[in-house]
């Protein structure tokens, strides 16, 4: 990882909106490791969590918001409940993420924002999720066509899977909610 | 014993046996479950990991709906139910900015008003182990078991208060009163990837791999989860781990309450067995429960 600070404001108002979102005070972190060392898959990051924390308090939005590790973390929150400095390194995560999303910031993990952003779709439409609906769209646009459809059969038989939506009764007021959310967001800025 | 019941969303699809066997278990020990009318998706991962007020508006939106019912909420996945509580802490805290927010995304004011539990915590906290231990029927006698209790249950420990989130041991009492044997290993909090699951499946299937191998080799003849992602993980990926490492595993990963109904003798149809992948029959009959 190559530690060359980016010169200018910018660096320093990623930080700011990273510890706002997050709610954590990074200065605290001192780069032991233990976040990296407990991670379940930090085997298949570009940059372990620690180093996306470093990168961070060193404002280098780029490297930080384009790399793959902030959305392959699985959120199992073990970092967090390790920190020794009481840093949540998931909750940074968290926010990072969420910069990255709502900015449409390219990820070379495409597939896993497309998926949140399916999943919540169906959420916005039924009020739950509709999962047969949900994965056929996420085979579509991710080009995984045939993706887990040798499970398909199975799953069926046993009654696990539901060709059927759910119904729209439950999703009474949601896509209003989901506006409100988009609107407001910006004002938490 | 009355609760605000919350399924959330994979208990009606695929994991409708993990809903069944807990209306069957609940019935069986008289805890009345009220399913909360009108309840939605608690925005889960995706929520959390996409926006800042979906993430928090989702679940308070179904606490709104628990509070006008003025009963405990009962949660069966563990991933909702980190939501709830997450959700519950943000609300009832002072000066959090998000709160206000949160009220007008909802439409409504809350402030963490109803009460979130784990139907782990309903069974052995509230209905209690020795109550338990009076109804078993049938006791699953030399059956050995690893309490798998992944993530959300545990972690943070702030937010669930559960258990010691390394080496929690609830679920190993349970199995004991049940009459069972809980087996004693060190990958009862390790992560199954759930959240990658339909995206980055290799992942999953490593981090599973890991989880069945130490069970097996710790001598578990089967797996007791509280968590239906963790549960398809471990149950549903059991072939693709087999098939990427070239092992041989055939391991029944049962909901908790799936055995606490053997051991009540509630019916094995009451208790959806049927329903899992890797068929826990064989293993059953072998020990003369079914």
């Amino acid at each position: 990882m190559s530690l060359q600070l980016p010169l200018g404001e910018s660096g320093t108002s990623f930080l700011r909106e990273v510890e706002r979102q997050s709610g954590q005070h990074l200065a605290r972190c001192y780069q032991c490791g233990k976040c990296s060392a407990g991670c379940p898959i930090a085997f298949e990051m570009d940059y372990p969590p620690h180093q996306i924390i470093r990168g961070a308090q060193m404002g280098m939005r780029d490297l930080v918001l384009t790399s793959r590790t902030i959305w392959l973390c699985a959120a199992c929150e073990t970092c967090s409940t390790r920190c020794p400095q009481d840093v949540d390194p998931a909750g940074v995560m968290d926010a990072l993420r969420r910069i990255a999303y709502t900015e449409g910031i390219r990820s070379p993990e495409r597939d896993v924002p497309l998926f949140h952003r399916l999943f919540l779709g169906s959420v916005r439409q039924f009020g739950r999720v509709f999962e047969v609906g949900m994965i056929a769209f996420y085979n579509l646009f991710s080009g995984h066509l045939t993706k887990d459809l040798i499970m398909a059969p199975k799953l069926l038989l046993k009654g696990k899977l539901s060709v059927l939506p759910p119904s729209r009764r439950h999703a009474r007021g949601v896509k209003e909610m989901f506006a409100r959310a988009e609107a407001l967001e910006g004002e938490l800025k | 014993m009355k609760y605000a019941y919350y399924p959330g969303c994979s208990l009606h699809s695929t994991s409708r046996e993990y809903d069944i066997s807990t209306k069957a278990v609940c019935q069986a020990l008289e805890i009345e479950l009220d399913e909360i009318p009108g309840w939605i998706c608690c925005g889960a991962s995706s929520g959390h990991m996409t926006s800042e007020l979906l993430a928090l508006a989702l679940p308070v939106k179904n606490l709104v709906l628990a509070r006008e019912m003025a009963l405990d909420t009962a949660v069966a996945c563990a991933a909702c139910y980190s939501r709830l509580k997450v959700a519950n802490k943000v609300m009832r805290s002072n000066g959090d900015a998000r709160v206000a927010y949160v009220d007008k995304t909802v439409g409504s004011t809350y402030r963490g008003e109803a009460k979130v539990k784990h139907l782990l915590e309903v069974v052995i906290d509230e209905y209690g182990l020795a109550a338990l231990r009076d109804k078993v029927r049938r006791p699953l006698a030399g059956l050995r078991i690893a309490a798998y209790y992944g993530c959300l249950l545990v972690r943070p420990p702030e937010v669930t208060q559960f258990d010691d989130p390394e080496d929690p041991t609830t679920m190993e009492r349970l199995i004991s009163a049940l009459g069972a044997e809980p087996i004693d290993w060190p990958y009862k909090t390790e992560c199954c990837g759930g959240s990658l699951a339909l995206t980055r499946t290799h992942i999953v299937a490593k981090l599973c791999h890991d989880i069945l191998q130490m069970a097996a080799d710790e001598g578990a003849e089967c797996i007791m989860v509280a968590c239906p992602l963790c549960q398809s993980s471990l149950d549903l990926r059991q072939a693709q781990v087999n098939r990427q490492y070239k092992t041989d595993f055939h391991m029944p990963v049962l909901y908790f309450t799936q055995l606490i109904g053997l051991a009540l003798d509630v019916g094995n149809k009451e208790l959806g067995l049927s329903r899992l992948i890797v068929s826990p029959d064989s293993l059953l009959r072998a020990k003369a429960l079914i």
